[in-house]
């Protein structure tokens, strides 16, 4: 069947408004109309109650004294003296240094249990899934609580400090350590660590690239360890030991001198570091899954027993799999650090959202610096994220 | 010498078998209970030091727990002397009475005593729905999500805010508590991310710039910034963006937060499910002539959302365990509710506050606990679909 058509008669036209290109165009000014409508909305409001409740704007206040004082300081701050600027860096330090010695531990522990997972005793694999199933299923908030209160606020008071070998105190109100004083030659054993880690590192390019042309291989392991270590230790003793420590002295009421450990930091440490090992382990465990089975039967077959298996066919391929999760958990651990306002530790949300702007009561400005801090964090994390997955990304043929 | 055919049928062979040998049974050190542990605990040195390990760290954690738990615990009492081993005593374990004392609490908050089966009937009203949903014979399921977005969301908020025409005593948010909150702020989140989050994951995939970058900056943006700082966000700037008279109460702005929050996170685990559905859907559905919607709702959503479900019951849990954050911004949900309770002088012992964390670890892990079997369940079910 044909349709006769008169030649030179212009196609069929659909109705304008049926058109894709002006009802794309259509929804789009609409809805940049509502969004500016609602914005528009939002700031005129905004403007109105705040001259109505007398509330300043603007960042003048960064530069006001803060007058509050704050529990652990990285940075010498003073309430009498620093202003409100200092307050947010003190908060931003406290809350980059428990996430980033959180990292450390949730790592360690979420690779241990996620191995332990797949381990072939059965009594292993249990333990550490029911430690995941349990962990996961709580909310780090109940768990931070419960390291805080029940466990830590439950040690004993001031004068009956459990007393540790090595100087260390632990009682309710923290974990008191002898801090370490550097003398006047110490300088020299930070400079024999870098040579130390230098020195291994060269020697393993060495030793690598001996073993490629020769097939000799070579004690890595102890000579790093030789360099990294027993250097510095060398250049310790040389150099008569310049390093004194401070020991906490006990009063009754008080301890002074020596490091002083905040139990709200250990409440948090412990809290994240154990909550996110538990998401860590389940994603190690999916990694280590992501490689197929041929791969492990194709190394023994060719010889390799387990450990160098493990360490040069299964970990390598896994970590691809294994690394962006890895990193949004970090991520995860870093944003869940403000749960810190709930136990009182002065991390940035505690500091700066809490006390901050309730003594300024700017709270469009100060929410703002403070999204602003995580956003970046977040997003430069997920930069980097995906330049390492560019990189790593499997080259299909 | 030369074999004729009739020798061959003659000769008998002896060396033949005509019937196979029986198999024998592994040996015992391979088979049954000690095979098992040969296999399973003891294979290796290194695997017989760590069932030692964690054997040990077993018989060290266990038994403490269970004389915590049940064997020193306190059943029946009064007030804290109940639970004092000054007064007792002996060794005490948890303090139950303070948790039965305080179940009442825990469950409807501060809301009036009289009014307390209005509340009673929204969690039945939700478990009738949750039933409905869950069980694959249930008759009608295809009403069920009316019923979940449609008839549940207006009824209960008549019967828990009050509504005086219809004789319901209005009931201020101030006064609601404990898992009431709990479970409402979770439920909210539920039902508003999952259609939002929908629309924002299509928005990030739309072909219309404007649309693509409003949701990509909204998703982005929420996703980056912790969900402390959101409900901070609704609950200090939010009354500041609307006219005073319009200011929304506290418990409302904490649900606009997590609602926003559960949405952001919606979306992106929808975004997975679209871009797992191939080309060859989309094509397909424009070919026979299928506009957007059309081709949305009749051909990519259902495969999409259908591959999606563990992971949409997965966001499910993590914004259950975050309704415990609304506890920040000063609303009683359940943790909260213990917190206050524990400090209450009527009951503080030494054990009062592990007793409650106790009471609320179970409530959160048995609710996460049964979710995540189901999305485990929901997984294997579809995977059967798949299987050819």
């Amino acid at each position: 069947m044909s349709i006769d058509l008169p030649a030179g008669s212009p196609p069929a036209r659909v109705a304008f408004y049926n058109d894709p290109k002006v009802r794309s165009i259509a929804y789009q000014v609409a809805l940049c109309a509502v969004i500016g409508f609602l914005v528009y909305e939002a700031a005129s409001n905004a403007i109105a109650n705040l001259e109505r409740a007398r509330i300043a704007s603007g960042f003048g206040f960064w530069h006001t004294t803060a007058g509050f004082d704050i529990s652990q300081t990285l940075i010498a701050y003073s309430a009498q003296a620093s202003t409100y600027g200092r307050a947010f860096w003190v908060g931003l330090l406290n809350t980059l240094l428990v996430a980033g010695i959180g990292i450390v531990i949730a790592t360690i522990l979420g690779f241990v249990i996620g191995i332990a997972r797949l381990s072939k005793n059965w009594l292993v694999a249990k333990a550490a899934s029911g430690y995941v199933e349990t962990i996961r299923n709580i909310p780090l908030l109940l768990q931070l609580l419960f390291w805080y209160n029940a466990v830590l606020k439950a040690l004993p008071e001031m004068r009956d400090s459990y007393k540790i070998p090595g100087g260390i105190f632990l009682n309710n109100r923290g974990l008191f350590v002898p801090e370490p004083i550097f003398g006047n030659g110490f300088s020299f054993v930070v400079i024999a660590f870098g040579v130390g880690i230098v020195g291994s590192i060269s020697f393993y390019v060495w030793a690598r690239k001996r073993q490629e042309q020769t097939g000799q291989q070579a004690p890595v392991f102890s000579v790093a360890l030789a360099l990294v270590i027993g250097l510095p230790l060398a250049v310790l003793a040389l150099s008569e030991f310049p390093l004194t420590f401070e020991y906490p002295q006990g009063g009754r009421f008080n301890i002074s001198g020596g490091i002083e450990v905040l139990p709200e930091f250990a409440a948090l440490l412990f809290g994240l570091s154990i909550y996110t090992a538990a998401f860590i382990a389940e994603v190690v465990r999916a990694g280590i899954l992501a490689v197929s089975h041929g791969q492990t039967e194709a190394a023994y077959s060719l010889g390799l027993r387990a450990p160098p298996t493990l360490r040069l066919i299964v970990v390598p391929q896994a970590m691809r799999v294994i690394i962006p999760p890895l990193t949004s958990q970090y991520l995860n651990l870093t944003k869940n650090s403000t749960l810190a306002v709930a136990i009182g530790y002065p991390d940035l949300v505690q500091v700066f959202t809490g006390t901050v702007l309730n003594q300024t009561g700017q709270a469009v400005e100060v929410v703002a610096i403070t999204m602003a801090v995580y956003l970046t964090i977040s997003l430069a994390t997920s930069l980097l994220m995906n330049v390492y997955n560019s990189r790593i990304a499997l080259v299909e043929r | 010498m030369t074999m004729s055919e009739g020798d061959l049928a003659v000769a008998k062979i002896h060396f033949v078998r005509s019937a196979t040998i029986e198999a024998k049974p592994p040996p015992v050190s391979m088979r049954g209970a000690v095979g098992w542990l040969r296999e399973n605990l003891l294979s290796t040195k290194f695997n017989i030091i760590l069932t030692l390990l964690i054997a040990l760290l077993f018989a060290w954690i266990v038994p403490d727990l269970v004389r915590f738990l049940l064997i020193d615990a306190v059943w029946t009492g009064a007030d804290r002397d109940a639970c004092r081993e000054i007064v007792q005593n002996r060794a005490i374990g948890a303090c139950w009475p303070f948790a039965f004392e305080r179940w009442p609490y825990f469950v409807y908050g501060s809301y009036p005593i009289p009014e307390r089966w209005r509340v009673d009937v929204f969690f039945s009203m939700l478990a009738i729905g949750v039933v409905w949903l869950l069980w694959l014979g249930a008759p009608r399921r295809g009403l069920v999500s009316v019923y979940f977005f449609v008839v549940l969301p207006i009824s209960s908020f008549i019967l828990l805010t009050g509504w005086k025409a219809i004789g319901l005593q209005p009931v201020d948010t101030v006064l609601w508590g404990g898992i009431l909150v709990t479970i409402v702020v979770a439920w909210v989140g539920i039902v508003v991310s999952l259609p939002l989050g929908i629309l924002l994951a299509l928005g990030r995939r739309s072909h219309m710039p404007a649309v693509r970058l409003f949701s990509v900056i909204f998703i982005e943006f929420v996703r980056g910034v912790p969900l402390v700082t959101v409900l901070f966000m609704a609950s200090v700037m939010l009354p500041l963006f609307v006219p005073e008279h319009l200011s929304p109460d506290k418990l409302l702005r904490a649900l606009i937060g997590i609602a926003l929050f559960a949405s952001a996170y919606m979306a992106e685990v929808v975004r997975a499910g679209l871009q797992a559905i191939p080309k060859g859907q989309f094509e397909g559905a424009m070919a026979v002539g299928l506009g957007y919607s059309q081709m949305m709702r009749l051909i990519v959503l259902p495969q999409a959302l259908k591959i999606t479900i563990p992971n949409i019951v997965n966001t499910y849990i993590g914004l259950f365990k975050d309704t415990t954050l609304v506890f920040i911004v000063g609303i009683f949900d359940f943790l909260h509710t213990v917190e206050v309770s524990r400090i209450d002088p009527k009951w503080a012992t030494p054990v009062t506050s592990t007793t409650g964390y106790a009471v609320a670890a179970m409530f959160y892990l048995v609710f996460c606990y049964a979710m995540s079997r189901y999305a485990r369940a929901t997984e294997a079910r579809l995977a059967k679909s798949e299987r050819r």
